[in-house]
């Protein structure tokens, strides 16, 4: 240990120990805070533009090297009332935050237990929905999704023909499952199974499943898709949350809205 | 220039922070499933270590004693944060897949076990190149152990795919294993094996004896 320099200095004593310990953190204080107040906007805008590049995967119009606004151009993002599957134009599709608005006493409400088969607790009263619109006519509809996997909460989009009844695409942009394993949800061979799935029976209810093992033929065959080996309680969550959210506790009412539109257009 | 060299380059193989040391296994378990995390990791490890060196360096004589671990600690953490938070920005894919093992760094061992051990005795400049020495000693291992992973595991080296995969109609069948935290622990335990041989100064005295147990002590 190198001697101190100034006599009568000590480093030891209670003042010096004062000055660093106040030093030291008001220092570290500024760096912190610096580095977060001038990085944020660059970090919402990557935020932004990983959803929407999400968004765009699920529809299927995601091309590499286009920037990512420019191909939003055509997907207008829209509120929706779940309760009621109207459009609510009084809240800005810009700055709402579904999850936030979940733990709202206000914007959120608890799920009642025998619905809550996704196991995520709350949701939110408005949800956004995403509109990929050709000219004047929707040509998808895509809803996030969410709920628990076998590790982590699944979230992901789940993307709806005009029909309202039919799915068109499925992504999952954030979990924690099995590596190898769970971790198939998001990879392409499984997801290319989901288009043209139907995600109700005759009666309306929602009858989407993830088998286990590989899907039979039969009349089911139109509702389920092959199961993951090895991460059957992944598979299960998929299952629960897209039968909460397409069910009438999500996003069932605003499906069935748009279905009876498609059919008075038809 | 030969000191500089030493501190620089020691680290690397001859007393390698994981390899010899044996500290900083936990992050090595998670980030290295693929190389451009493993890359990142490594490079976020490398600059904090050597900023922080420097940084605690520069007040090693006003810090007092009996609070030495904390002001480390908290000049460490600030390195991690804006480190993470610069990640967050400039490469947001990647950090994403990094989760929460950036913000780990300031509890890997390697860098308080430095700060203590180097920095609190020599001057910044040396405490920043050693920061630098001993994180390239970091990165050599995480990455190697990172390419073997991603090779086997997914047959694909930065994302690129090198062995064709049977499920896209390929002749590799990917080894799940490599994909799991413990392939991490088995690669890194035959790295050290194999330095040890080429190295044979590294190689411990056993500390314990098994001792053989004759028929009279059992009854």
């Amino acid at each position: 240990m190198p001697d101190d320099k100034k006599p009568g200095f000590s480093r030891d004593s209670i003042s010096n120990t004062l000055m660093v310990a106040i030093g030291v953190s008001l220092v570290c204080s500024v760096l912190v805070s610096a580095a977060a107040i001038v990085l944020r906007p660059l970090q919402e805008a990557n935020q932004n533009e990983f959803r929407q590049r999400i968004v765009l995967e699920v529809a299927g119009l995601y091309e590499p090297g286009v920037p990512v606004a420019e191909q939003f151009g055509n997907i207008e993002t829209r509120i929706v009332d779940l309760e009621t599957g109207q459009y609510v134009e009084d809240v800005d599709p810009e700055s709402f935050d579904a999850e936030a608005a979940a733990n709202d006493p206000k914007l959120g409400v608890s799920i009642p237990k025998d619905e809550d088969i996704a196991k995520i607790g709350r949701r939110a009263v408005y949800a956004p929905v995403y509109v990929v619109k050709d000219g004047e006519t929707a040509k998808q509809y895509i809803l996030p999704v969410r709920g628990k996997g076998l590790w982590s909460t699944l979230y992901g989009y789940l993307s709806v023909e005009p029909d309202g009844k039919t799915v068109s695409g499925l992504r999952f942009y954030e979990h924690a499952e099995t590596p190898g394993l769970g971790d198939q949800i998001e990879k392409e061979p499984w997801l290319s199974q989901w288009p043209g799935k139907k995600i109700y029976d005759e009666g309306g209810n929602p009858q989407i499943e993830v088998v286990r093992g590989s899907v039979q033929p039969g009349p089911d065959e139109i509702h389920q898709v092959d199961g993951l080996s090895g991460a059957t309680l992944t598979a299960n969550g998929v299952t629960y949350l897209i039968q909460y959210w397409t069910g009438s506790h999500g996003f069932g009412p605003y499906l069935a809205k748009v279905s009876s539109e498609a059919n008075d257009n038809g | 220039m030969a000191e500089t060299r030493k501190i620089v380059l020691d680290p690397v193989i001859d007393n390698n922070p994981v390899m010899l040391q044996v500290l900083g296994i936990c992050s090595a378990l998670a980030v290295t499933t693929s190389l451009l995390p493993a890359l990142l990791m490594c490079i976020a490890m490398t600059s904090v270590a050597a900023l922080s060196g420097a940084a605690i360096s520069s007040i090693r004589n006003r810090i007092p004693n009996n609070i030495r671990i904390i002001v480390q600690i908290t000049i460490i953490a600030s390195f991690v944060i804006v480190v993470d938070q610069l990640l967050k920005a400039y490469a947001f894919e990647t950090s994403k897949q990094l989760s929460v093992f950036v913000g780990l760094i300031i509890t890997n061992c390697i860098i308080l076990g430095r700060a203590e051990a180097f920095a609190m005795s020599n001057g910044p400049g040396l405490s920043f190149l050693d920061g630098i020495g001993n994180g390239l000693g970091y990165s050599v291992v995480l990455l190697a152990v990172a390419t073997l992973r991603e090779l086997f595991g997914a047959g694909s080296l930065f994302g690129a795919q090198i062995l064709p995969l049977t499920s896209n109609g390929g002749w590799y069948e990917a080894n799940g294993l490599m994909l799991l935290p413990p392939s991490a622990f088995f690669i890194i335990g035959l790295l050290i094996w194999a330095v040890r041989v080429a190295r044979p100064k590294q190689v411990e005295k056993p500390e314990y004896q098994i001792h053989e147990v004759h028929r009279t002590e059992v009854l």
